[in-house]
């Protein structure tokens, strides 16, 4: 690395030295999540549980009728559902990251951020990143016996644009749960206690991003849930999969979903900046 | 040239206060009383590269705001300060490379990991090159007597060995400023010596600035040769170390042996006896009355050996600070 005589770095060194400083993030994150690997293992398959009592439970209200449809899904389409639900939850669920980021607040070890030359929030969705890759390496085996087992309710692929922006999709469920999560962290900011506000935003997002039932269900009684972000959690990739969205709509569905990105990511900038401002001024 | 310069800084904080018993709650729910409590007041001091300070002061009485301040962490509310040449609260990341802050409660590592890979990170973090960093590295993990224990899971280790992990942390971008905040707190004597002697080496060695607080006198004698005293959030002195016992206390020691195998009778006229052991007696006497309590005790009793000494710094800083007005002492 070269420095010039002001210190500075050029602007090719400058973003190489924040990629390696990410990958070094990422391959940190990643050995410390495998201290922990027969825990984390335990935990990801208990996280099957829930998708066998949901197509119980499925097949009971469609008592086996293969015909009957309920707002546009009949039997097999709705195991399918919950299968990508599942998928998508692997993507978006974030774990501990807004109680993690309370405690720092509470605790003060929020300070290193302060103090080091070193973005909170970008270590923070690095070290997810290489939280998740370790759960898709434990959890893969699992998730193909499942979707093995349920072969027989499951559609056929998709044209390949579908699987594009099935993907895509996923991709970005990942940033708008995280950018979620860490916002009602940082609220920490302003109430000490913020244990139940996100125990009310883990009941909220699973009427609102479609986990419990598919959002068609729903929005007879909620008409705004198209309008919320959290559908992007679980109901947009499911839905973009089994052909709900039309694929003329396809490209405007990313890009909303990728507004939202935006829109979520400047919010936590300002909500950072603010709460440290206010952090600054009650002692630090 | 001064590396830090800090002229009438304060802050003030807004501490909310609940009366006793379930109405003062209910009450509470509409209506938030508050106090202001002012953490430092008015505190102005330059300090030059490479000095190395102690600031003392009883729990509460601003230091640690201080130094938070001066990392910063907390916006002061008025006064400026400027360290090597940086507004730190503006948190820029020229500044936050060139200096560290070490506190007791140990933050910097992570916890399941081995202290290496926490240190590789800092290399990236503070983009240390990489020639730069094995050797800095080799020098500190031999210095601190921790080469074995690299490889050992952070959890794993004692207080002490994870103090001196946090020093190599905090120490590997090479910092021109440091700042310790009772970096001994909780250590057995053997790794506070340890974490002494490191210090003294390397800062003379490197020729950092460092600001020390610690409630250790031991640390402060065989660290630093300046103090700053802050009281409740104002500086009492700022000076030699060796001129506090001077400017402060009221009292001197005096060391007798007598004689013959006892002790007199009626030493307690002169002062308040702290120790006897016939034929040996140590008396704290007020510092006017030492030659007058010397004649007397020499024309009234045969002495064997006799010596006036200092009281222990430590005393004399404990007795300052127990003191109700010390702000006025000062003055």
């Amino acid at each position: 690395m070269t420095v010039s005589s002001s210190g500075a770095l050029s602007f090719a060194e400058e973003l190489r030295a924040r990629l390696r400083l990410k990958w070094l993030i990422l391959r940190t994150a990643t050995e410390e999540r495998l201290v922990y690997r027969a825990d984390f293992a335990f935990s990801t398959l208990v996280r099957f549980l829930p998708i066998v009592t949901q197509i119980f439970l499925w097949s009971a209200i469609f008592q086996n009728d293969t015909v009957r449809t309920m707002k546009g899904y009949n039997f097999g389409q709705m195991v399918s559902y919950f299968l990508l639900v599942m998928m998508a939850r692997a993507f978006s669920s974030m774990p501990g990251l807004a109680t993690g980021i309370a405690t720092s607040i509470a605790d003060g070890s929020i300070r290193k951020y302060l103090i080091q030359p070193v973005d909170m929030l970008d270590h923070l969705f690095w070290h997810r990143v290489a939280h998740k890759l370790v759960y898709y390496v434990i959890a893969a085996g699992p998730f193909a016996l499942v979707f093995w087992l349920c072969r027989a309710h499951l559609p056929g692929w998709p044209a390949w644009p579908v699987t594009v922006a099935f993907v895509a999709s996923l991709l970005m469920s990942f940033a708008v749960g995280f950018l979620i999560e860490s916002l009602i962290g940082l609220i920490a900011f302003w109430f000490l206690e913020v244990s139940s506000l996100i125990f009310i935003y883990m009941m909220l997002s699973y009427f609102l991003s479609g986990h419990m039932i598919p959002l068609e269900l729903l929005s007879q009684w909620i008409p705004f849930v198209d309008y919320l972000p959290f559908k992007y959690l679980a109901y947009t990739p499911a839905a973009i999969m089994l052909g709900k969205i039309p694929a003329e709509h396809l490209p405007m569905e990313l890009v909303v979903q990728a507004a939202w990105i935006v829109a979520l990511l400047i919010i936590n900038r300002i909500a950072f900046n603010r709460g440290v401002r206010r952090y600054s001024s009650f002692g630090g | 040239m001064a590396a830090i310069e800090v002229r009438e800084l304060c802050r003030e904080y807004k501490v909310f206060r609940k009366r006793e018993g379930l109405m003062a709650s209910v009450r509470g729910l509409f209506h938030r009383e508050h106090t202001i409590v002012s953490a430092v007041r008015n505190v102005s001091f330059t300090i030059e590269e490479g000095e190395m300070v102690a600031f003392l002061g009883p729990n509460g009485a601003g230091k640690t705001t201080t130094l938070k301040l001066l990392s910063g962490l907390v916006v002061p509310s008025s006064g400026t300060a400027t360290v090597l040449g940086h507004v730190p609260w503006k948190r820029e990341d020229a500044y936050r490379r060139r200096f560290s802050l070490v506190t007791g409660q140990k933050e910097q590592l992570w916890w399941d990991l081995p202290a290496q890979e926490s240190f590789r990170l800092h290399k990236e973090i503070y983009r240390i090159p990489a020639e730069d960093y094995r050797r800095r590295l080799d020098e500190l993990t031999d210095l601190l007597e921790v080469r074995r224990l690299m490889s050992q899971p952070v959890r794993e280790l004692s207080l002490g060995e994870r103090m001196r992990m946090e020093l190599i942390a905090a120490l590997l971008h090479r910092p021109d400023v440091l700042f310790l905040d009772e970096p001994t707190i909780g250590l057995d004597v053997v790794s506070q010596r340890r974490v002494q002697e490191f210090l003294r080496h390397y800062q003379r060695e490197q020729h950092i600035t460092v600001i020390l607080t610690s409630h250790y006198m031991k640390d402060v004698e065989a660290l630093c040769e300046r103090a700053i005293v802050i009281n409740k959030g104002i500086v009492i002195h700022d000076g030699p170390l060796a001129a506090i016992i001077d400017r402060f206390s009221r009292h001197k020691i005096i060391e007798l042996q007598f004689s013959d195998n006892g002790c007199p009778d009626g030493l307690e006229r002169f002062g308040r006896i702290i120790e006897t052991r016939p034929p040996r007696v140590r008396i704290q006497v007020e510092k006017q009355r030492v030659s007058e309590c010397l004649a007397t005790i020499l024309a009234e009793n045969s002495v064997d050996d006799i010596s006036v000494v200092e009281r222990p710094l430590e005393d004399v800083i404990a007795e300052l600070f127990s003191s109700d007005d010390a702000a006025r002492a000062a003055k």
